[in-house]
């Protein structure tokens, strides 16, 4: 194996694991209100969620290639072949894109590890700008495409960022009044039931959305990676096995849970009864379609977390614990930032130690933050045991433990 | 206009669209299974419902309750599924027809 295919295989390795990270972050985004009403056992739950992801991922056939070019310029997608398309050497790009994947793999394991419901493509796009800043310079960015569609960091990142969930929640909000006002009169008992049927229903919706729109943007990395390498040839296609490795590997990371976030989703934000899970993830499942389908770019995770709130708005005498919101908005605004911060070091150290050693260097780093992320959770562990205890009660002990 | 107008203006000529979309599907649908579940109580009467004080009311059921209540499921599952095809169909440049009533997907 040459020095070039032995970078590229730890690029395609980091860019599953970015996928697995994805798949466990977001896994409340669907599930979290389900879980919190008892209309879903928790290991059930993550299962089908899991298995929707994977049947999402497969539908998504539109070709992801150019997913990165929204926020940076490697790839020329009127090119008439793959391998004059790069507009940066090959060997630079698969520098750009791991330290770019480890950025978002280290965000997205931080804000696991603090239960905060942050954007995965957010990390992504953020690792990506920040080694691109290292290594090309502020002209290599996306900043606000030509003007003629929604592009660039401004029209796929900061303005969808701010958009949606007020979308989300004003819609989730509306609906959770409604319901509540068409089912007045309706015994507590009778209406749970019928309603824990329409959460299933709805969850799984989001769950089929997540797949066919978080799944590729890995499928698009790795490709973009193959043709750096000179592995693949075209431009209007993804291998096979990429699109199987990527599906399999989002749908590994939602079956092992995220129970953090799935906690603070589903617990923390707002004590979420039936009709208002039905109402939050048929808001989230109808603006996450809508969107895609209008070419909207957006995060799942902020229309969930938008929806969820908006029912907490929606119904009358429901507490919304602003703290908590608070925590995550602060959350997604480093997020971009943050994640650019941690893929232009990884880029300058990679850069330091030349291109085979340095990914080697970069890899090490990741594995190594990666267990000690992992074992500082183990202190606090949480699981789909203790992941529906009460809130208020848990922050209580806490604070008398003087952790 | 600079360009960071422009990608404002063509923001909002999206987020309308996505607003009336999610309104009338992500709020409107559930607005209506609530009516299906309500007429799905008044069905089954007697402890399904309760009156002002919360208290089960003794009322018997009325099957034109459950009639209604399958009528709208079924709609809410038909546009249900219907979404989705669009999306699936969108997703793989093809388009979709609802002539009699049964989606189709074909090529664009």
């Amino acid at each position: 194996m040459d020095t070039e295919t032995f970078v590229l295989v730890l690029v395609v390795i980091t860019a599953l694991g970015f996928d697995f990270t994805n798949g466990f972050h977001d896994t409340g985004n669907a599930m979290a209100t389900s879980i919190a009403t008892g209309a879903l056992r928790p290991k059930i739950a993550v299962a089908l969620s899991a298995v929707l992801n994977l049947a999402g991922a497969f539908l998504s056939v539109a070709v992801a290639l150019t997913v990165t070019n929204a926020v940076v310029k490697t790839f020329n997608a009127d090119a008439t072949s793959a391998s004059n398309a790069l507009t940066v050497p090959g060997h630079t790009l698969l520098s750009i894109v791991l330290a770019g994947l480890i950025g978002g793999i280290v965000w997205n394991l931080l804000t696991w590890l603090l239960g905060l419901p942050s954007s995965s493509s957010h990390a992504l796009f953020g690792g990506l700008i920040g080694a691109t800043i290292a290594a090309i310079g502020w002209s290599g960015v996306n900043w606000d495409g030509d003007g003629t569609t929604l592009d660039g960091v401004v029209g796929k990142v900061l303005l969808p960022a701010v958009v949606s969930p007020v979308i989300a929640a004003l819609v989730a909000g509306v609906g959770t009044w409604l319901i509540y006002r068409i089912t007045a009169g309706v015994a507590h008992a009778f209406s749970v039931t019928g309603f824990r049927w329409g959460q299933i229903g709805t969850a799984c919706l989001v769950s089929l959305a997540h797949g066919t729109n978080d799944a590729q943007k890995t499928m698009g990395v790795i490709t973009l990676a193959l043709i750096a390498s000179g592995h693949w040839g075209h431009t209007d296609s993804i291998p096979f096995w990429v699109k199987a490795a990527c599906a399999t590997a989002i749908a590994l990371g939602t079956y092992l849970g995220g129970w953090r976030i799935i906690r603070t989703l589903g617990k923390g934000l707002v004590e979420i009864e039936s009709p208002q899970g039905v109402a939050a993830e048929a808001s989230s499942a109808a603006v996450i379609l809508a969107s895609s389908h209008l070419g909207f770019a957006l995060s799942t995770t902020h229309v969930a977390t938008g929806s969820i709130l908006g029912t907490g708005l929606g119904k009358p005498g429901a507490e919304v614990r602003w703290a908590v919101a608070g925590r995550m908005v602060v959350g997604w605004l480093l997020t971009l930032p943050a994640a650019a911060v941690v893929g232009a070091a990884m880029w300058g150290l990679g850069n330091l130690f030349g291109f085979t050693a340095g990914a080697v260097i970069q890899f090490v780093i990741l594995v190594a933050l990666s267990g000690y992320l992992y074992f500082h959770s183990q202190r606090t562990p949480i699981s789909a045991d203790n992941v529906n205890d009460d809130w208020d009660a848990a922050a209580a002990a806490l604070e008398t433990e003087g952790v | 206009m600079g360009t960071f107008g422009h990608e404002v203006h063509l923001a909002l000529d999206s987020i309308w669209k996505v607003l009336v979309a999610g309104l009338v599907l992500g709020a409107g649908l559930p607005a209506l299974y609530a009516v299906g579940i309500r007429s799905l109580a008044s069905g089954a009467g007697g402890e399904a419902q309760v009156d002002s004080n919360g208290s089960a009311t003794s009322r018997a059921g009325n099957p034109l309750g459950i009639a209604i209540a399958v009528v709208i499921f079924v709609i809410v599952a038909y546009v249900v599924v219907g979404g989705i095809l669009i999306v699936i169909a969108s997703g793989q440049g093809k388009d979709i027809s609802f002539n009699h009533v049964i989606p189709k997907i074909h090529a664009t």
